[in-house]
């Protein structure tokens, strides 16, 4: 069985800074993989790159086993790759409605002159494109926010919107990057339930950046802490947690001085 | 305050909300249809300059409002759909129900054409560069004087279609319906656009372009669609405008007209339909407010009717200035809150529609 | 010789835009904000300078005039960002250009009101002399135009490197958050820059008027200006000038080279050309968002 996404020993540097240094991992199937490290360890550049937002100057990413270098980033979302984004980057003068119908952009089969028309294809098609959205909003208990303006709608819900959004491209791989920061307890909690059903019920492998290590630990399968852009440990929630290596990354054991005052 | 009850998912998807929607939509034009038997011929010459810089004001508004993509250069779009108008319809003999659509057509190639190389610029640059383009057109026609005239203009001639004439002002009440058939017909274009996934594409790269693309939008491509739908549909209004006016040359279409048709669609209220309508009627029915004004206090005061030049630009500038300081969301946004008001009586909050500022927001970050 | 002569003529010219496009790039720097007013505040700099020099209205000293002209305009931004631009803080970049278009035509209407639409002529100490350096006889309005524009870039240089109120205003140019949790009035700051930037339209419109005659529409001329900017660079002051002596020297060349049709049309096509094949020349201070 081979994996679903590998990333073979990536490199990037942003002038002269390294932001991500010969990390290589790779991603099973039906697993929830997190990331964890230390702000400016390079998770969130890790997603940049698999969205392709970045181009590694080295190394190679790979999606069931086809590089994904030669794509540009519009063309992520058609391989079925979907992400959310850490400071959440909805469309805000759109409905959540419309918000979740943009995810199905990569499900579009009409064209400019029959959607100028609106054909009764391109009606068949909205409703189809309908169908699907309303699923997602069921799932996430999303409706009584439908037609409410993203600009208008609390933190918390804007974040849920972000997860349906990418839901909606109904992909093999979600890339999740801090689902949970800025959520109360009880929203983090939901988070977990959803992590935990979109892997089972839906099928989705999930790959998420987050530093609530209470969820981490209680929806993933594995864990890569990074730290300064490079492989820290690789395992299950517990091996990483426990990693010595971890710890001295998390809490700066260069120092004897500043150890003592941690 | 009314509820409506939706009970499938076509309520979403179909031109009108329900049945009352659509009947005071079609009661509209109804009206519209109906007024050549109303008003005289000059009015009826007004509401057909209205409809005009209407039509115009949608072409931009799909890039502006829709595609968030600022043009300060929409006037060389005229040019392009007026000139190609007249210039088929004078020299290859192509009749008006052909020429007019090619027009809007190498129109929004031309459009397209602008788009690709500049799909790398954001907001202030990209309305640098196609204020660069509304500079050139003007030059260009006089460059392209042999086919163009240059400086002495194009006359443009009465329209024929199926042995049928219309003139500006041999028949206007024709002109006025030739008019009115074409704004129906880009009204339902452009709400077609917004109810279909193109038109959620064009908003997905309005508010942000990193998300639309990781939900697969291709951004140069979504923007030159855009700007080429912008364009020719500017460039029909070009056409009409041309056909409206009878001669024009090559400072018919300057800068300024370009800079007017932005200032329209903010003071309609960007990103809706009836903000390019309550816009053009500003735009177009302003001057002749002035003159009556103007008129109207002279008579009263006794005095004699003295113009003062520029006034016109003025009074634009100053509603303009209220308007952006006060009412960003144009005379559409009044409507609505007025709208509100009324249906939710008693019980409308001021602060319904505060507005979300996003402080220290800075757009050197793309 | 011929030569030299366009060459100073163009670079008095470039000059001039030059000054204007360092108040486009100035508010832009500290606020974000475009200016499209920047060309018709120097209109109203010329203006009133001409109000209150010229024997038909005021008829002050010339040198008396001058400083009252570019106080008064000074203030004139001052005020304007304090009353008006204020309230966009936090408005997209495009609202902003939008309502500084209107501003100018109101500006525009105001100064034909008062001044009338008629070209007039600023009756400056130094119109219609000449000064021989040489072998060439440069006319004296061109040389004051150059030695003063040199003598204002020397000053800004040196206020905004050493003066406290320079520094405060590049920082919060930088980072207003930053700069208002350092104890920078960043509002004040910014009126400040408005302030700054009405001012230095003042001298540009005084300067541009003892070269002709000015009437309310040469405000057009900072559309020009504002394509200077961009194509010497819209983040940087030097880069502004520069800009603006290109387009300057250019000019007399493409007219006296090139068809009278094409050699309007040579600054724009800059501009566009360098905004289609150069954005990221220009862009130097846009960043990439971070996501």
């Amino acid at each position: 069985m081979t994996a679903l996404l590998e990333v073979d020993n990536v490199t990037l540097r942003f002038g002269g800074v390294v932001a991500v240094n010969k990390v290589s991992f790779s991603v099973e199937e039906g697993e929830v993989f997190a990331l964890v490290g230390p702000n400016g360890a390079g998770k969130s550049t890790l997603f940049n790159l698999i969205s392709r937002f970045y181009t590694p100057v080295e190394g190679d990413i790979r999606f069931e086993g086809r590089s994904i270098l030669d794509r540009p980033s519009h063309e992520i979302a058609r391989l079925g790759i979907a992400r959310t984004f850490q400071n959440i980057e909805l469309f805000d003068h759109a409905t959540v409605l419309q918000n979740l119908l943009v995810g199905r952009h990569r499900h579009r089969r009409s064209r400019l002159w029959n959607e100028l028309l609106f054909t009764p294809f391109v009606r068949q098609e909205e409703r189809r494109h309908r169908e699907a959205v309303e699923k997602v909003i069921d799932f996430l208990d999303l409706q009584a926010y439908r037609d409410k303006y993203i600009a208008g709608l609390p933190y918390g819900v804007r974040k849920v919107v972000e997860m349906g959004r990418a839901l909606a491209i109904e992909p093999r791989l979600l890339l999740l990057d801090e689902p949970a920061s800025g959520l109360s307890v009880e929203e983090t909690q939901d988070v977990a339930f959803w992590v935990e059903d979109i892997k089972t019920q839906m099928g989705i492998t999930v790959i998420m950046v987050e530093h609530d290590m209470h969820l981490v630990s209680a929806v993933s399968d594995r864990v890569l802490a990074l730290a300064d852009g490079k492989t820290v440990a690789l395992g299950t929630p517990h091996e990483v947690q426990t990693h010595p290596k971890v710890i001295e990354a998390y809490i700066g054991a260069a120092d004897p001085a500043e150890r003592a005052v941690a | 305050m009314r509820t409506l009850f939706k009970t499938s998912y076509d309520a979403d998807i179909n031109l009108f909300r329900d049945g009352r929607h659509a009947m005071w939509y079609g009661l509209l034009l109804a009206i519209a249809i109906v007024l050549p038997f109303v008003l005289g011929d000059f009015e009826l010459g007004e509401v057909a300059h209205v409809l005009i810089w209407a039509i115009a004001g949608m072409g931009l508004m799909i890039l502006v409002g829709q595609t968030g993509q600022p043009s300060l250069g929409h006037a060389s779009f005229l040019a392009v759909g007026c000139y190609a108008n007249v210039i088929l319809q004078n020299d290859y003999g192509v009749p008006f129900i052909l020429s007019l659509p090619i027009a809007g057509l190498i129109a929004g190639l031309a459009g397209v054409a602008i788009a690709l190389p500049t799909s790398r610029l954001h907001g202030i640059y990209l309305g640098i560069a196609t204020l660069a383009v509304s500079v050139l057109t003007g030059d260009l026609i006089v460059i392209a004087e042999p086919v163009t005239k240059g400086v002495f203009g194009l006359y443009a001639p009465q329209i024929t279609i199926f042995g049928i004439t219309i003139d500006r002002y041999g028949n206007p009440d024709r002109f006025y319906w030739l008019i009115l058939a074409v704004t129906v017909i880009v009204v339902l274009l452009y709400k077609n656009l917004l109810r279909s996934p193109l038109g959620r594409s064009f908003a997905a790269v309005r508010d942000s372009e990193v998300s639309a693309r990781a939900m697969g939008v291709n951004i140069p491509r979504t923007k030159a669609v855009s700007f080429g739908l912008s364009a020719g549909i500017t460039g029909i209004a070009g056409a009409l405008m041309g056909h409206y006016t009878g001669i024009f040359n090559n400072e018919t279409f300057n800068l300024i007209m370009s800079i007017q048709l932005l200032l329209m669609i903010v003071i309609g209220g960007l990103g809706s339909i009836h903000g390019a309508f309550f816009g053009a009627i500003v735009v177009a029915l302003l001057p002749q407010a002035i003159v009556f004004v103007r008129d109207t206090v002279s008579a009263v005061a006794g005095t004699s009717s003295v113009a003062i030049p520029g006034m016109e630009t003025a009074i634009f500038g100053i509603i303009l200035v209220v308007f952006i300081l006060f009412e960003p969301m144009g005379i559409y946004g009044r409507w609505v809150k007025i709208r509100t008001w009324f249906e939710l009586f008693p019980f409308a909050r001021r602060d319904m529609f505060r507005r979300q500022r996003s402080y220290l927001k800075t757009e050197r970050m793309r | 010789m011929d030569v030299l002569q366009l060459f100073v003529s163009g670079l008095a010219n470039g000059c001039v835009y030059g000054l204007i496009a360092l108040g486009f790039v100035l508010i832009y720097k500290a606020t974000e904000q475009v200016n499209f007013a920047q060309g018709d505040m120097m209109m109203l700099g010329a203006y009133v300078t001409l109000g209150l020099h010229n024997a038909q209205f005021m008829g002050l000293p010339f040198w008396v005039s001058v400083p009252i002209a570019i106080g008064t305009m000074g203030l004139f931004g001052y005020v304007l960002d304090m009353l008006v631009l204020r309230r966009m803080f936090g408005q997209s970049q495009i609202a902003v250009v939008i309502l500084t278009i209107a501003l100018g035509f109101v500006f525009r209407f105001f100064a034909g009101l008062i001044w009338g639409h008629e070209p007039v002529a600023l009756e400056t100490p130094f119109a219609g002399r000449y000064v021989p350096i040489g072998p060439l006889v440069l006319g004296l309005d061109e040389v004051v135009i150059i030695g003063v524009t040199i003598a204002l870039t020397v000053g800004l240089y040196f206020f905004f490197s050493r003066a406290k109120l320079g520094i405060a205003m590049q920082a919060s140019s930088q980072n207003q958050l930053a700069a208002y949790y350092m104890g920078i009035p960043v509002k004040r700051v910014n009126s400040m820059i408005w302030g700054l930037a009405g001012a230095i339209a003042a001298i540009a419109g005084i300067l541009f008027a003892s070269k002709g005659t000015i009437d309310p529409s040469i405000g057009l001329l900072g559309i020009k200006a504002f394509a200077a900017a961009v194509i010497g660079g819209f983040g940087s002051l030097p880069g502004a000038l520069l800009g603006g002596l290109v387009v300057g020297i250019m000019e007399p060349f493409a007219s006296r080279y090139i068809t009278a049709g094409y050699a309007l049309i040579m600054p724009y096509l800059l501009l566009f050309l360098i905004l289609v094949f150069r954005p990221h020349g220009i862009l130097a201070q846009m960043h990439s968002k971070k996501v």
